[in-house]
């Protein structure tokens, strides 16, 4: 049976959950096909970092559009999502480093961007007491913070549903292809069609790319992360690091969530990861030197979240280069979660509208096709 | 204690219970490098738990099956295996390496086989009042009374079902514990169900020794057959314990209540290091899918005892040779032709197996029990009560994955252990699915909890280590 819809978006994490949400607010009923459940890869289960700091500059526009829905995102979605803003601070080893954090805030406010803030040792202490003495300073982005991405993801999905978009989960999307002028994508028995496709599949957004025509420099990655019992409160932002990997988070019930971009390996097609022990290791020892408070905690569990990696480390975002009605939004390279509700709002624009005033330009697919990269624009 | 003395082992057996003796026994007899990781303070494992060490010397107390480890234990410890008490495997992966912490520290090391031995653990039996202070498991009032000689003195009832449950009754009355009553809560259905089982259970090693237990619990105690509703009260404590017997409604008062309804195998290693469960519908619990052999899902790693579905002590041993066998045959072909015939070994699992399936069905529990209501607590963690959980489910919770998003079950140390069947099957029930299309926790390592300074402490990346070996 073939069923038509306005949108077909491949991919429940909460990026294609955020774009069926809002094309759904623009009166468009889209279906949304998940081969697992919503939620189930990196969507669900990253550090939940809601963070404006130390992103690349072709993706602060979409980071800031998404933050003004963040702070707001009980009134979209009808659950908190568990956001909380205590800010997010990237903290300076040593002098080098805080050189070089000095040059970058300056050049983001050359561009106008005025969310990173440099910060001396004495205000690093007072956002972060338990700090290491030995560090001399950093940048903090005070409206950041974190929330909860499993119940987020789940949230955008219940709310999407909500305002009639269909939701398919525990079969994946097969044979996509354009016939008569629609996409269409076989769903166990059934085949949808649509004017537009939305490629939100994450790790397995390269794959569909790839088999429609463009092919681009996409690997598939696991960040690890482990989180501890629970530790006396101490420290209320999160706290990120450039030189070492980490990424460090206490929630209210005291645990630590311990991050930072060390990576499992991945085996996609089993849905599994095998976690990297002497890597994680690593990232304990980094937490032991930073904050000697932490040495007696215990890791009560370690995981990783499957996602797709772009070459150069920031996400293809809109329009596809050579097919009428094609959008992708995958490759965020773990750092996706905070782009979600913006990026969805965004995508609906470019659906919608064929445009948007937020600038994406350098996030497009024809970076990897044109010799010479259009600027971000 | 002291660390592995080697990174690599041609078996490592996990858990010094009655498989992981016996398998342990067979590899290093067979000429093997072994190494047996077990966590207590000495062989044994449940069944035999401190069976080098128990100040309960009197033979007739803990009864002549107990004393029949001693010859494993020994048995296992000549054999040239390297073997390591209060050792904790913290993580095991497909490409069979292992995180192991020994006294505060913690050291990788590689398998050729790994032989997973880490029995069962006791069904949740979540009843109003299951958490409060004064209940507790018979089990842990069974470790108790092995290691330590200890037994209830205040006014105590034992509430459940299963063999375990009159085994641990006769034991605290041989000691001159105190038992005030014996709720049983076998459903009376299941002794029609069971029949059918019934000629291979009375030609099987279990009923003689079953039925004089019995018998020399009723001469003491008071036995309430058929209880159909249970609950605990109290206000911080235990203070009382409510039931229903047919038409008989009863409160008791009490200090302590000991739940016990069976055991059921603890498989988050194993599900931990990727092998693949499924619903076992007899038993009403996830048991891996393993070859004749005992290997599993994963190449490399077999399991034996309670781990690989519930049989038993004596069926765990046959099991543990079996596995061991498989192995010796795969890494040392020469060796096997010494061993026992596998035929003989077949044949000695089946005897120990006969009779289990009347166990499985007489002793299978009421769903009254298994899956609670209200605001009966499911998750002890979290404190999540099956209310909680249909509310999840009502707004779209599908599994206990996504189950996670909304109350954290499954994420607090425990890692399911003491929610997760019930959470299984309290979603299966309320989403009118079977409990294998619910599924059950994706479960992660650490399966046991490491100190953060113990993780740093790790001996650093193979990749780091060569480069300050360069420099």
């Amino acid at each position: 049976m073939i069923i038509t819809k306005d949108a077909i978006i491949i991919g429940g994490g909460i990026h294609g959950c955020s774009t069926a949400l809002h094309l759904c607010l623009a009166g468009l009923k889209p279906v949304l096909i998940e081969k697992d459940y919503a939620g189930r890869h990196a969507s669900g289960v990253n550090a939940g970092g809601v963070r404006q700091l130390a992103r690349d500059v072709a993706e602060i526009p979409l980071s800031i559009r998404s933050m003004g829905i963040w702070e707001n995102i009980a009134d979209l979605v009808d659950d908190d999502c568990g956001f909380e803003s205590h800010g997010q601070v990237l903290v300076a080893e040593n002098e080098v480093e805080l050189a070089a954090f000095r040059a970058r805030v300056a050049d983001l406010n050359a561009r106008g961007f005025t969310h990173e803030e440099l910060i001396d040792g004495a205000e690093l202490r007072r956002l972060v007491p338990a700090v290491a003495e030995s560090c001399p300073g950093g940048v903090v982005s005070r409206r950041d913070g974190a929330a909860q991405p499993a119940r987020t993801t789940t949230a955008f999905r219940r709310k999407a549903q909500a305002l009639g978009a269909t939701i398919i989960e525990g079969v994946a999307a097969a044979n996509v292809r354009k016939e008569d002028g629609l996409w269409r994508v076989d769903v166990g028995a059934e085949t949808y069609a649509a004017p537009v496709l939305v490629n939100a599949a994450g790790a397995w957004a390269g794959r569909i790319a790839a088999a429609l025509g463009e092919p681009v420099p996409v690997e598939t990655i696991a960040p690890m992360l482990m989180i501890t019992s629970p530790v006396a409160p101490f420290i209320d932002p999160v706290v990120i690091l450039r030189g070492r990997k980490l990424s460090f988070k206490q929630f209210k019930n005291g645990t630590v969530l311990i991050g930072g971009g060390h990576l499992a390996m991945p085996y996609q097609d089993r849905n599994e990861t095998v976690l990297d022990w002497r890597k994680l290791s690593e990232s304990a020892r980094t937490v032991s030197e930073l904050f000697a408070v932490m040495r007696n905690a215990t890791v009560v569990r370690a995981w990783a979240g499957i996602e797709a990696r772009m070459r150069d480390d920031i996400p293809v975002f809109g329009p596809s280069a050579i097919h009428d009605g094609l959008y992708h939004q995958f490759g965020f390279s773990a750092h996706g979660f905070q782009l979600g509700p913006g990026a969805g709002a965004v995508m609906a624009e470019l659906v919608v509208n064929g445009g948007t005033q937020t600038r994406i330009g350098g996030l497009s697919i024809t970076r990897f096709s044109n010799p010479s990269p259009s600027p971000s624009t | 204690m002291s660390a592995p003395k080697r990174e690599q082992y041609a078996v490592v057996v996990i858990g010094a219970g009655p498989a992981g003796l016996a398998a342990t026994a067979s590899a290093a007899g067979a000429g093997l490098s072994t190494l047996l990781l077990d966590e207590n303070a000495g062989p044994g494992g449940q069944v035999w738990r401190a069976i080098s060490s128990t100040p309960v010397t009197r033979e007739a107390v803990l009864g002549a099956d107990y004393w029949s480890g001693a010859e494993l234990a020994t048995a296992a410890r000549d054999s040239g295996a390297e073997i390591i008490h209060r050792a904790t495997v913290w993580s095991l992966d497909r490409n069979l390496e292992l995180g192991v912490s020994v006294g505060g520290g913690s050291a990788f090391i590689k398998a050729k086989r790994v032989i997973i031995a880490t029995g069962a653990l006791e069904r949740p039996f979540p009843i109003p009042g299951w958490t409060l202070p004064g209940v507790m498991t018979a089990g842990a009032a069974q470790t108790m009374l092995k290691s330590s000689g200890l037994v209830p003195d205040g006014r105590t009832i034992i509430a459940g079902q299963g063999p375990l449950l009159w085994l641990l009754a006769a034991q605290i009355l041989r000691l001159g514990g105190r038992i005030d009553r014996v709720l049983d809560t076998t459903p009376r259905a299941n002794y029609m169900a069971a029949l059918p089982h019934a000629f291979a259970f009375m030609t099987s090693p279990y009923v003689m020794k079953g039925l004089a237990m019995m018998r020399e619990v009723r001469a003491k105690v008071p036995v309430v057959k058929g209880v159909t509703e249970l609950a605990a009260a109290g206000d911080g404590k235990l203070a009382s314990v409510s039931y229903v017997a047919g038409s008989k409604r009863e409160t008791l008062p009490a200090d302590l209540l000991l739940l016990h309804q069976g055991v059921v195998p603890n498989v988050n290693l194993a599900m931990a290091a990727g092998v693949e469960h499924r619903w076992n519908e007899s038993q009403l619990c996830w048991t891996p899918v393993l070859d004749a052999d005992g290997n599993s899902s994963v190449p490399g790693i077999a399991i034996a005892g309670d781990g690989a579905g519930i049989g038993g002590a004596q069926a765990a041993i046959w099991r543990g040779r079996i596995a061991a066998r498989a192995a010796i045959a795969a890494l040392a072909p020469a060796a096997v032709a010494k061993l026992d015939p596998i035929a003989a070994l077949r044949t000695g699992l089946a005897r120990a197996e006969r009779g289990r399936a009347f166990l499985d069905v007489l002793f299978q529990p009421a769903p009254q029990f298994r899956i609670p209501k209200g605001d009966t607590i499911v998750c002890r963690c979290e404190e999540i009560t099956a209310q909680d959980v249909l509310d999840s489910v009502a707004i779209g919770a599908t599994g206990p994955n996504q189950l996670k998003a909304y109350r954290r079950t499954g994420m607090g140390p425990c890692q399911g252990r003491l929610c997760g069947l019930t959470v299984t099957e309290l979603m299966a029930e309320a989403r009118g699915k079977s409990p294998q299309e619910i599924g059950y926790y994706r479960l992660r390592a650490p399966v046991k909890p490491i100190m953060l300074s113990e993780l740093a402490a790790l001996p650093k990346s193979d990749e780091a280590t060569k480069a300050v070996v360069r420099g």
